[in-house]
């Protein structure tokens, strides 16, 4: 398993071009979308968008439910909960004693279900199409966030990575030392808990010594220039479009078929 | 705004200059006076804590606020305090796996330059250049994570290049690498000197690599001051000076350190582990680091383990030392060995592992779990059942941790956090032991010690195998060698 978080496979010949800050812009259209209100029409708009729009990205959808299948499941467990649970108006579906579903209720569970994949696949797409390098800077160029903070949180991305490797190598040292996953149930806890600990010295240590290596090339001073310049281009515009269309599509379309419960009202 | 034209070498300057960590009681460095002509190449020794390292971050300017410690007497850059010179000076340090900032090459370069608002265009110029320097032909957006250890260094030293100081400064740059990097680095170094003419300081245990590129060798007193300074040919040559830096743990050339006891003979006694067509994998599916290993390790010998850094030298022992899943073909422990447990060491509970294959990890920090020296050596025999207080005191005063029992072993010295990760592993006696790169970064002293106990352990019947690209260290203990490379590994019997 790679541990690599700041090289990572990249997918997606289109988005890989867009600016990260305009994949973000759409990603936050459609997510305000979605959490405005809770309804079964502008869940499923959004979740076709982003499924139509997969081919064009480069994404298969194979590889892409390989990935995310624990949300998949997730998806479906939340639905089937709310589906159960939800308030029982309309005409009785289903009404096996405990087990009883209206028109309602799963209409309640299948909003449920959509909204959590429609709110995290823009996300995703961001993940599997950005390069942390490119998304931090835009994020210091063009949204001007402060550069210590874009570039402290791209070297800690780097260390997370680290961490996997670190948890392997700090179990087979202390296997070594005679103390493993053997024994009682206690005895593993303690066990867990001991190279739990262990592992967040070592992230210190480590963390300190990349602060140190950096303060000597002279960061965190005041100024500071990009060797790499983020740049907009029209595609920007086309990703940020895209994203505002579908927000509004999602929001027309529940507004017409009757379904749109607007949440702060 | 447009950099500054580089102002050339620096020159440095110290008067009474002394550094105190926040919360310890005695100086790092002090009473130190010292005037180094801009250009100078400079090689700083000194024994284990007399303050190499605190005077190379006190010229790179990293000891900063008062809340860090406490400075007393002046170090000067060109005149200017090292804080206020920012990117004049230029610290490569020692571990190249803790460097690496940013996941592309070229980025990794520009990152100093970016930090000193060096205009874009001059970058990239820079970036290039400074890989040209340290030899590096490699495209720009090669992946940072890709490279050997020695690339990394020569990967540090061009990210500090592209400051452009007049300052360069080396923390023991080559001590984690192996015979290869440590020659591609100082031959980067030289390289680069002789285009900039930059004033350089580095620090190393290991005289010999530096001692012909540099004008220059100062040795740093561990009570305070100077203890020697002149050029290597006086330092290096008189008598007195060579047999104080020797008793102060620095190699000196034409002077091995003094090692006890005698090349260990012969190829050993009985089997205690063998292994057949073994494959070896850092994971249960993961690609095969080595495979087809077939060999013996016997009571009373020595088997070294060279090759490349990454030729998976460390998988191999971890997997012979029954920490790692055989990847393909069968290792089985000996009766001699097993006893009641298994004959497959992977099945083996810790504890039965503890007392019957000893590793040691190549960063003993990984391997603590208490917090004082005496817990550490209780905490095996503890495991095992088998507490026995004689032997870990034995094991205490053999490795010379006997006055540090109540100190934490996070807060020693690399010299001693090495002693205790092998005296813990001593102490529940096992029959085979295993060591992955024992001699890293140690310096003379702890390396003649720990050689000499290993030449003991041989003579009383323990296996010793040892990951290693230290020449002297295999001639020392004598035995089989195994050199891995290309997926393969080859035996060759002395």
């Amino acid at each position: 398993m790679s541990g690599d978080y700041l090289t990572p496979v990249l997918t997606g010949r289109t988005l890989l071009r867009a600016n990260p800050v305009s994949k973000l812009f759409a990603a936050v259209a459609i997510t305000l979308a979605l959490l405005a209100s809770i309804d079964w029409v502008s869940a499923a708009v959004v979740l076709a968008c982003e499924l139509a729009l997969m081919p064009l990205l480069g994404i298969s959808i194979g590889g892409l439910a390989r990935r995310i299948w624990p949300l998949l499941v997730a998806a479906v467990v939340g639905a089937y909960g709310t589906a159960l649970l939800a308030e029982k108006t309309g005409a009785v579906l289903l009404d096996a004693g405990p087990f009883l579903f209206t028109e309602g209720s799963v209409a309640a569970g299948v909003a449920v279900g959509l909204r959590g994949l429609g709110l995290a696949l823009p996300g995703i797409f961001i993940l599997l199409t950005t390069d942390p390098t490119d998304l931090a800077d835009a994020l210091a160029q063009k949204l001007h966030l402060p550069h210590r903070f874009v570039l402290g949180g791209l070297a800690a991305l780097r260390l997370v990575g680290l961490l996997v490797e670190q948890w392997e190598t700090l179990g087979l040292a202390r296997h070594a030392r005679g103390i493993g996953s053997d024994g009682s149930v206690l005895a593993r806890a303690r066990n867990l808990l001991g190279q739990s600990f262990g592992l967040i010295v070592q992230a210190i240590r480590r963390a300190t010594r990349l602060a140190t290596a950096m303060e000597a090339r002279g960061f965190g001073g005041a100024s500071r220039t990009w060797a790499r310049t983020s740049t907009f281009s029209g595609l920007d515009a086309v990703v940020a479009g895209v994203g505002l269309l579908i927000a509004a599509g999602a929001v027309t379309a529940a507004r017409l078929a009757g379904t749109w419960n607007f949440l702060l009202s | 705004m447009t950099a500054a034209p580089s102002p050339g070498p620096v020159h440095v300057r110290a008067r009474g200059w002394g550094w105190r960590h926040a919360g310890r009681r005695a100086f790092a460095a002090r009473h130190l006076d010292l005037d180094l002509r801009p250009g100078e190449r400079v090689l700083l020794l000194g024994a284990s804590g007399a303050g190499k390292s605190t005077v190379l971050h006190g010229l790179a300017g990293l000891l900063g606020s008062h809340d860090e410690g406490e400075q007393e007497g002046a170090l000067l850059l060109d005149g200017a305090p090292p804080a206020a010179a920012r990117g004049r000076a230029g610290l490569v340090l020692q571990d190249p796996e803790t460097q690496v900032v940013l996941a592309r090459v070229g980025d990794e370069v520009a990152f100093a330059a970016e930090n000193l608002a060096v205009p874009r265009e001059e970058i990239w110029r820079r970036v290039g250049r400074a890989l040209d320097d340290v030899g590096l032909d490699l495209p720009l957006d090669h992946p940072t994570t890709a490279l050997s250890g020695g690339q990394k260094q020569r990967l540090a030293l061009a990210s500090v290049l592209a400051m452009e100081p007049g300052l360069l400064l080396l923390d023991e740059p080559t001590a984690n690498l192996d015979p290869e990097g440590v020659l591609e680095v100082r031959d980067a170094v030289v390289r680069v000197l002789d285009r900039t003419g930059a004033t350089l300081v580095v620090v190393e245990h290991r005289v010999a690599v530096w001692a012909d590129v540099v004008d220059r060798v100062i040795v740093l007193d561990a009570a305070g001051g100077i203890l020697a300074d002149g050029t290597p040919g006086t330092v290096l040559g008189q008598e007195d000076t060579r047999a104080r830096l020797a008793s102060a743990g620095v190699w000196v050339p034409g002077r091995p350190p003094a090692v006890g006891g005698t090349v260990p003979s012969g190829p050993g006694g009985g089997t205690l582990l063998s292994a057949e067509g073994l494959g070896v994998a850092r994971t249960r599916r993961g690609r095969v680091a080595v495979g087809d290993l077939d060999l013996q390790v016997r009571s009373g010998g020595a088997l070294s383990i060279t090759g490349p850094n990454g030729a998976g030298k460390s998988t191999a022992v971890l997997t012979l030392g029954g920490l790692l899943r055989p990847r393909a073909g069968r290792l089985s422990a000996a009766p001699a060995l097993a006893g009641t447990a298994g004959s497959d060491p992977f099945r083996w509970r810790s504890a039965q592992l503890v007392q019957r294959i000893g590793t040691v990890f190549q960063e003993p920090e990984h391997q603590f779990l208490t917090a004082s020296v005496e817990d550490e050596l209780a905490f095996g025999p503890r495991q095992a059942g088998a507490v026995d207080p004689a032997r870990s005191g034995a094991v205490a005063e053999r490795l010379r941790l006997t006055h540090l029992l109540k100190a934490n072993p996070f807060t020693l010295s690399g010299g001693e956090k090495r002693r205790l990760s092998v005296a813990t592993m001593l102490a529940t006696a096992p029959r085979v032991l295993i060591l992955d790169e024992p001699t890293f970064g140690q310096d003379a002293l702890t390396w003649a010690e720990l050689v000499t106990l290993l030449r003991e352990l041989v003579d009383d019947g323990v296996a010793v195998l040892s990951v290693t690209h230290d020449a002297e260290f295999i001639a020392a203990l004598g035995g089989a060698t195994l050199h891995i490379s290309g997926g393969a590994g080859r035996l060759v019997a002395r």
